[in-house]
């Protein structure tokens, strides 16, 4: 089963939810793959302490111009849609960091001037945290073209009967490349007016995505509220509550797991699998 | 010589943008006819990026031997220099006021890019 945990605010427990989920996985015995596709910012290794043994890089491939062939017949710059090629008399210029690689540029010159160039975009690491599997994208500080290095980062796991990635925070184009494909969808929400607003943009999007979906409430203080409400309007089930307590802020910022400070998140998470699995038989 | 302008509005009574790239018009000041020609720029105030640059091959089209603008980012002033156009930044007011006070003193072209690149 392929679940992606999202939550369009960010900061409401994405990463928490996605470890602690994996994580008691794997001591039940099941093979997990954890992704963390927050490529910009990844930092579930930071609760998992994982030993790598493989990483390497993600190239997407930029127009780069040979400028004696060039004609500067400006045909490049016409078909970019991106804005990405200034064509001047007598010079064609290129700016990598707005390509988004469709190679519009290299077929439509006449010339054959312009030939693709591998550019590094970021990294993949890949190991393992105990019996989880783990592995992480890393975009290069100044790099924008996010959705690549997802898109590699997913294709990444292989048969294990759970893969698990752990999403951005928002709702653009990174998010929807870490959706796309899954079986289901987490979307995890604090009990706020922000994280109430931001969870209905986020159903939105897995709508759009005709992808099913169900919600983690994290920080629960007990008592009904808007998150709760709106889930019930909206017709999307709760999951899982995930209290608010001093010694799973006080764990988590050590770098450990909410399952092992707190029996009642242990159990709301092994509630949540089994919720899940019964989805996963029925798919 | 020839000259473009970043403006709010077509006429040269209209304010100067600040912005270069996403200015909705580009005028264009010809000194040997003393006319002014408006260009539209509307392509570029809704671009999702890479406005800048696109303006700035538009400029370099026109002819244009200097642009007087607000600002100018990296990669405008990296495709204008390329071509030797001149930039002049930090107008404000109208265009013809821009006009008057370029044609009136001893301005220095920028060096270097004096905003920062959006998206």
């Amino acid at each position: 089963m392929r679940i992606a945990i999202a939550s369009g605010k960010g900061g409401t427990g994405k990463t928490t939810v996605a470890v602690n989920l994996a994580v008691t996985i794997a001591r039940q015995g099941r093979s997990v793959h954890l992704c963390d596709c927050d490529v910009e910012e990844p930092n579930a290794h930071l609760f998992l302490d994982p030993v790598f043994s493989g990483s390497w890089p993600v190239t997407v491939p930029v127009p780069a111009v040979a400028q004696d062939t060039c004609t500067h017949c400006g045909m490049c710059a016409e078909i970019c849609e991106f804005n990405s090629i200034a064509c001047l008399p007598s010079r064609t210029m290129i700016f990598p960091d707005l390509c988004h690689s469709c190679g519009g540029c290299w077929l439509v010159c006449p010339q054959k001037a312009i030939t693709p160039e591998d550019e590094t975009i970021g990294s993949i690491s890949t190991g393992k945290a105990g019996e989880l599997i783990f592995t992480q994208g890393r975009l290069i500080v100044g790099k924008t073209l996010v959705p690549p290095l997802i898109e590699a980062v997913k294709d990444v796991p292989g048969d294990e009967s759970w893969i698990i990635f752990d999403a951005p925070p928002g709702t653009t184009c990174p998010v929807v490349a870490t959706m796309q494909g899954v079986d289901f969808v987490l979307l995890v929400a604090e009990p706020t007016p922000f994280g109430r607003h931001d969870l209905a943009l986020a159903l939105e999007l897995t709508r759009q995505l005709a992808i099913p979906c169900g919600v983690v409430i994290n920080r629960y203080e007990g008592n009904p509220g808007q998150v709760e409400k709106f889930c019930l309007r909206e017709g999307v089930e709760i999951l899982a509550r995930i209290p608010f307590r001093r010694q799973i802020a006080a764990a988590c910022a050590e770098g450990g797991l909410a399952v092992d400070a707190d029996p009642e998140v242990a159990a709301a998470v092994s509630g949540l699998i089994d919720n899940l699995r019964t989805r996963a038989v029925m798919a | 010589m020839k000259l473009v302008i970043s403006s709010e509005g077509p006429n040269p009574t209209d304010q100067v943008d600040p912005r270069f790239g996403r200015a909705p018009y580009l005028i264009l000041f010809d000194s040997s006819s003393e006319t002014f020609v408006a260009r539209d720029n509307s392509a570029q105030v809704e671009a999702a990026q890479g406005a800048g640059v696109q303006a700035a091959q538009d400029v370099v089209a026109l002819g244009a031997d200097a642009l007087l603008t607000g600002h100018c980012g990296p990669k405008a002033f990296e495709v204008l220099s390329a071509a030797g156009v001149k930039i002049y930044s930090g107008f404000a007011g109208t265009v013809m006021g821009a006009l008057r006070a370029w044609q009136g003193g001893e301005l220095q072209p920028i060096s270097s890019p004096d905003g920062v690149g959006r998206h």
